[in-house]
């Protein structure tokens, strides 16, 4: 099954909106309730990501009866160094955007502690590709 | 499997479609002209209830005359019940009234607030990482999480409402003056269809120890038109002052629990809507450290309940007017009357746990995966075809509730009338099926014949 959603540049009031609606089609696959936050806290992190970091971008997603594929790739700065991106606290969102409560330096890392394989590409003034993937 | 207290009047129903709308859970189809509920997914929260212009939907109700059947029959009514009377009735004489109407005893349930406060304070020391923990006061909230939100049902307190520690210590203490159990007869006075629910099937319990359950805008009638009855001279039997603690009065009201609650980070939301905005956010992991929420399915919680005669601000300003009085007199030096069951404390708590809650979602299509996820395809192949204006002509709430109907339930697809035009050009219908499918929605009758 194939779903895709546009995310735009500072839209905030929209982030979410991938990750709900995806939420709702794994409680109707039975999947497991604990399984289903990990990979909704997963998908907003990237969709908040491509928003406040980037010019946006699209969320891809595939649902399978064991598995689900998501796919934020973003047309954007893209991420120098991905290693250092990977470190708890390590940000580089601007002040307007943490005033929002965003930015504090947790996406990357937190989306690696929720899903089962995380790959991230990123070529620097073109944009970033986070491939996801959890298993049932 | 699921018992509801709300019940519909097939005879009274005209098949509006207002409670379809209504339903938060979609738990209304019209079918031959009449609204039904599908029972797994109904949280008798009694939106319908409110929004049904015929009366149709009722609430049922143990006969009141078993209440004469028992020589110690007990009234448990809410605080809620005393918000209901004008303010120039006292509390005394409200009392005095229910006894003259047959019960023996008079107890109000939220006696029990401040152990069911502790208790709840015992589970979360007990806890610590089980955060934010949901408050299992309102029935039809833990119900809505049970279907809606599974991966929450944990966060519940696994404790028995006031109500039900109130009935526990009333036993109790009868039993402890030598009174037989089969002489007492507890009846509690509900607000609301989702406390009769809970009374019926209780979550996390085998059953409960209530006799029986009377609606409470019905005992308010009786109740009024007793004192009515009894006129400006009355005197009373017995004369007597009625201290619930201020906390106490409180508790039912939105912020009752969350005022006297240790928690640091906490939030009390009212009104089934913003409850399910909120839990939607929380699932999510969109809102953190969150340590204690009170969620209540009515709008300005019990003093809104369906069964409120009253207008709801009218009666929570009433009971807001008897909790100060009630604070004056504890900083008096006054013992509220609750304060009794302190003696009893320790064996209260002991047995204000229930089992865990247990989810029952109402999305799940199958519990086979594969089989679940290829209804799901059809599912959104058919949502494919169907209009999306959610008309509800059909008998469903929605476009998508009714492409579940048809896989799940294997209801005709030409009961959408934009499809079935899309046959009718390609003749691949005649008129009688057409007329057919209109009529298995909306009944036989609706358009008859001058």
């Amino acid at each position: 099954m194939h779903q895709e959603y546009t995310v735009i540049e500072g839209d905030f009031v929209n982030a979410g909106k991938a990750s709900s609606s995806v939420k709702k089609t794994l409680k109707q696959l039975n999947v497991e309730p604990g399984i289903v936050k990990r990979v909704v806290v997963a998908l907003y992190e990237a969709e908040v990501n491509a928003i406040a970091h980037a010019y946006g971008g699209k969320v891809l997603v595939d649902i399978d009866s064991d598995k689900i594929k998501m796919v934020v790739a973003d047309k954007g700065p893209g991420i120098p160094d991905i290693a250092l991106a990977m470190q708890e606290g390590y940000s580089t969102a601007r002040p307007e955007v943490r005033d929002m409560g965003f930015g504090a330096g947790m996406g990357l890392p937190n989306m690696q502690k929720n899903v089962d394989k995380l790959n991230v590409t990123s070529e620097v003034g073109v944009g970033t590709t986070v491939e996801m993937e959890v298993n049932f | 499997m699921f018992v509801h207290a709300l019940k519909i009047n097939e005879k009274k129903c005209i098949g509006c479609m207002r409670c379809l709308k209504a339903c938060p859970t979609e738990a209304i189809r019209i079918t031959g002209g009449k609204a039904y509920f599908q029972e797994h997914r109904c949280i008798d929260c009694g939106k319908c209830h409110e929004t049904c212009p015929v009366d149709a939907i009722y609430i049922n109700q143990d006969d009141f005359e078993m209440v004469h059947q028992f020589p110690h029959s007990v009234a448990l009514i809410p605080a809620v019940f005393l918000g209901q009377f004008p303010e120039e009735i006292r509390v005394s004489r409200i009392y005095n009234a229910l006894e003259d109407l047959g019960f023996r005893h008079v107890f109000e349930v939220e006696s029990a607030a401040n152990i069911y406060a502790e208790a709840k304070e015992h589970f979360a020391r007990e806890n610590p990482d089980i955060r934010p923990l949901i408050s299992s006061f309102c029935p039809a909230i833990v119900r809505l999480i049970q279907i809606k939100y599974p991966s929450l049902v944990e966060n519940i307190t696994p404790i028995k409402a006031p109500l039900d520690i109130s009935a526990i210590y009333c036993l109790q203490e009868l039993q402890n003056r030598g009174i037989p159990r089969e002489e007492i007869g507890l009846f509690y006075v509900t607000p609301c269809a989702a406390k009769i629910a809970a009374v019926k099937a209780p979550v996390g319990e085998k059953r409960s120890i209530i006799d029986g359950v009377i609606n409470m805008d019905s005992l308010f009638n009786r109740t009024y038109r007793k004192i009515k009855e009894q006129g400006k001279n009355y005197i009373p039997k017995q004369s007597r002052t009625i201290n619930l603690s201020s906390d106490a009065i409180l508790s039912t009201l939105t912020n009752g629990e969350r005022r006297i609650c240790l928690a640091k980070n906490s939030y009390s939301i009212d009104g089934i809507q913003n409850v399910m905005d909120f839990l939607d956010k929380l699932e999510n992991d969109e809102v953190e450290d969150v340590e204690f929420l009170e969620l209540r399915a009515c709008d300005q919680s019990c003093a809104g309940a369906l069964l409120s005669y009253e207008n709801r601000f009218l009666c929570g300003a009433r009971m807001y007017a008897r909790a100060r009085k009630a604070a004056e007199r504890e900083r008096n030096g006054e013992v509220p009357r609750e304060r009794e069951m302190d003696k009893m404390k320790d064996y209260l708590l002991e047995n204000s746990r229930v089992d865990a809650v247990q989810p029952r979602s109402m999305f799940v299509l199958d519990k086979d995966r594969s089989k679940a996820f290829e209804k799901m395809e059809r599912i959104n192949k058919l949502k494919a075809k169907l209009p999306q204006i959610d008309c509800g002509l059909c008998g469903a709430p929605t476009c998508e509730s009714f492409a579940g109907d048809v896989v799940i339930n294997r209801i005709g697809l030409s009961r959408c009338i934009f499809y079935q035009r899309h046959l009718e050009r390609k003749n691949d219908i005649t008129r009688q099926e057409c007329l057919a499918a209109m009529n298995a929605v909306w009944g036989d009758d609706r358009m008859k014949e001058e």
